[in-house]
């Protein structure tokens, strides 16, 4: 292989990651290109349409099994994310409940403070911009339920309600988590779209991963490489697996 | 201190890096003693594995001293000479609950990235790409090893460095491969790779009471030490290797297969090699089956084919129709090493097995890119390398 198709196909690898994070439909559309052509073509042409082809191959394969769609912006956003976790159901809920120790997990959430029935949530977008709002519990039926909606003069209007759930065969608890927020548009929109970065799914997800880890193992789990644990959206801008200074 | 990074493709450096420190209560740090080079690391090397950073400490075949542990271990103390297994598991999730601590639901932090390659996330790994979390190896003087308290093992008494050491990963990978193949007694088992995981699947097949156990392979010295470990052997340049295993079984086929080779296989036909390598050179593919195919394609009706060579993503010209029609049973994993250790230490221990046998080269860390090189080129007889810092 030429140095230059060697460099064509290592951006390629390199790029690869970068677009499995995205969320987009458009690879969908892109039609595999039968290894017959690639024998057809001239080798630059070949690895050309290799080079389309592999991504959106690569793409389709490991997206053959979800679909999902994106809220477009200026609408609610609904979110879901599930884990399981391998600790009995009572003890899931009472960690939940003692929201001062979600910020242990939530990424993004600097702290969660509690008046009566009412939450004061401190949060930090990647702009470091803080970001506050009170929320107050709607329901709360133990092991089984806790939701909760902000208050008026939230910025931006959000609620939510995590579900606990025996998991089937001894595997544990169940945990169901969905969010709604209804951004207003304009700077407050703004604000909570960088909190939430471009991918607020895969952040529930991450949260949600590091709130099993705290449960079964009493640990953020981190590497060299992620020193700030599971956050899918800081992998591409991640350093090297070595120890940090 | 002094690692081995991954700088590229086909670019290992020794470089000056910041020693590791304690980042979680369960970490244990580690001052390496011996550490090896696997065949999957030249996977990394030959730039196949996605997701690597430049500047990545390599190695995952490692033991030592432990110099330092966080307030979470208590079965360790300082001054214990330990063997750290490859993949990393923290022994409380479902996964570990089960034995599967290579898919341990909690060690990996990069485990967003890996499901979007593999749909969902296998366990963390030493020295093994971003998506497998991103933790530095044990090709230095140092390592920081998290979930102390669960993977590595004790070794008390007077046994070498070179008998243990590869109870970190390629010893037991080799025994879970022929553990895999269920056997009983008369059966025939094919292993494909004579590296030093299939000479060690050939060892652990005998200790389970196989028949026969073949090997395939292209390397001689390879071979050779293949057949010290009992095999049967077959350069598959030299002879037509179905032709061989119909021989050999009398027209039914090994009761089951193992591919000790993975996703850089070769193949004696030029014309298929260059047309899968073409493929896996621009990506079509990431990883080229033949010793796969010929695996399945040669097993006996109803057999099990038990895959232990490295793949990271997607294959060609599977034969899924044999599979499915000939019922055969595919099984696969990367080892859950913590599940091995201690009865392997023990047949260790009472001289069952020295697993030093597949050891051809001895090289200071500060050589560890000639130690890729020769392993990679297989130059000089290079079967496995062992480095010491």
């Amino acid at each position: 292989m030429t140095g230059r198709h060697q460099r064509a196909s290592d951006r390629l690898s390199r790029t690869l990651s970068g677009a499995m994070e995205r969320v987009g439909p458009a690879l969908g559309r892109v039609r595999l290109a039968a290894p017959s052509a690639v024998r057809r073509l001239g080798r630059p042409a070949a690895v050309a349409g290799a080079v389309a082809a592999t991504g959106a191959g690569a793409y389709a394969a490991t997206r053959a099994w979800v679909r999902r769609p994106e809220a477009a912006p200026g609408e609610g956003m609904d979110l879901h994310a599930a884990v399981t976790v391998k600790r009995p159901r009572d003890e899931v809920y009472r960690f939940w409940h003692g929201f001062e120790q979600l910020s242990a997990f939530m990424a993004h959430v600097e702290s969660v403070t509690t008046v009566g029935g009412v939450t004061h949530w401190t949060a930090r977008g990647p702009a470091g911009k803080a970001v506050e709002w009170d929320a107050r519990i709607v329901e709360d039926l133990r092991d089984e339920v806790i939701s909760w909606r902000s208050t008026r003069a939230a910025l931006v209007p959000n609620s939510g309600s995590v579900r606990f759930r025996d998991a089937p065969g001894g595997r544990g608890t169940e945990v169901r988590v969905h969010l709604r927020y209804d951004p207003p548009g304009g700077r407050a929109g703004l604000a909570v779209a960088r909190l939430l970065g471009e991918h607020p799914e895969q952040q529930v997800r991450d949260d949600l991963r590091r709130f099993k880890q705290v449960m079964e193992t009493g640990e953020v789990v981190r590497s060299e490489g992620s020193p700030e644990g599971a956050r899918a959206l800081r992998q591409l801008r991640r350093r090297p697996a070595q120890p940090v200074r | 201190m002094k690692a081995a990074c991954w700088m590229g493709r086909g670019n290992v450096e020794v470089r000056e890096v910041p020693d590791p420190r304690i980042l979680n209560g369960h970490d244990a740090i580690v001052r390496v003693t011996s550490t090896a080079v696997c065949g999957s690391d030249l996977h990394l090397y030959d730039g196949f594995v996605p997701t690597m950073k430049k500047g990545d400490i390599l190695g995952h075949e490692f033991m030592g001293e432990v110099v330092e542990v966080g307030p979470d271990v208590r079965n360790l103390r300082v001054g214990d000479r330990v063997v750290v297994p490859f993949t990393i598991a923290c022994g409380r999730c479902a996964a570990c609950g089960l034995g599967l601590y290579s898919v341990c639901e909690n060690s990996n932090p990069n485990a967003g990235l890996a499901e979007k390659f593999l749909g969902h996330s296998p366990a963390g790994a030493f020295g093994h790409s971003h998506m497998l979390g991103g933790y530095p190896g044990g090709q230095a003087e140092y390592v920081r090893v998290p979930f102390a308290d669960v993977g590595p093992i004790t070794i008390e008494d007077g046994l070498a460095d070179e008998q243990v050491l590869f109870l970190s990963d390629i010893l037991p990978a080799g025994w879970m491969g022929a553990e895999m193949c269920d056997i009983k007694p008369g059966d025939v088992v094919a292993v494909w790779g004579a590296g030093p995981v299939g000479q060690f699947a050939v060892a652990g097949a005998y200790l389970m009471g196989a028949e026969q156990v073949v090997c395939i392979d292209r390397f001689a010295y390879r071979l050779r030490i293949a057949e010290r470990a009992g095999a049967t052997t077959l350069d598959y340049e030299e002879v037509d290797v179905r032709d061989a295993l119909l021989d050999l079984t009398a027209g039914r086929g090994p009761d089951a297969c193992v591919d000790a080779v993975g996703m850089e296989a070769h193949y004696a036909n030029p014309a298929l090699y260059a047309y899968d390598r073409t493929k896996q050179a621009t990506r079509l593919e990431s990883d080229r089956p033949y010793a796969l195919r010929e695996a399945v394609m040669n097993c006996r009706n109803g057999g099990i084919v038990a895959v232990i060579g490295l793949y990271t993503g997607f294959l060609d010209k599977f034969p899924m129709g044999a599979v499915m029609n000939r019922s055969l049973t595919l099984k696969a994993g990367q080892c859950h090493v913590q599940r091995y250790l201690k009865p392997l230490l023990a047949l260790i221990r009472e001289g069952d097995i020295d697993p030093s046998f597949v050891i051809t080269h001895r090289l200071p860390l500060g050589e560890a890119p000639r130690g890729y090189q020769l392993f990679r080129d297989k130059q000089d007889g290079c079967n496995k390398v062992v480095l010491t810092p």
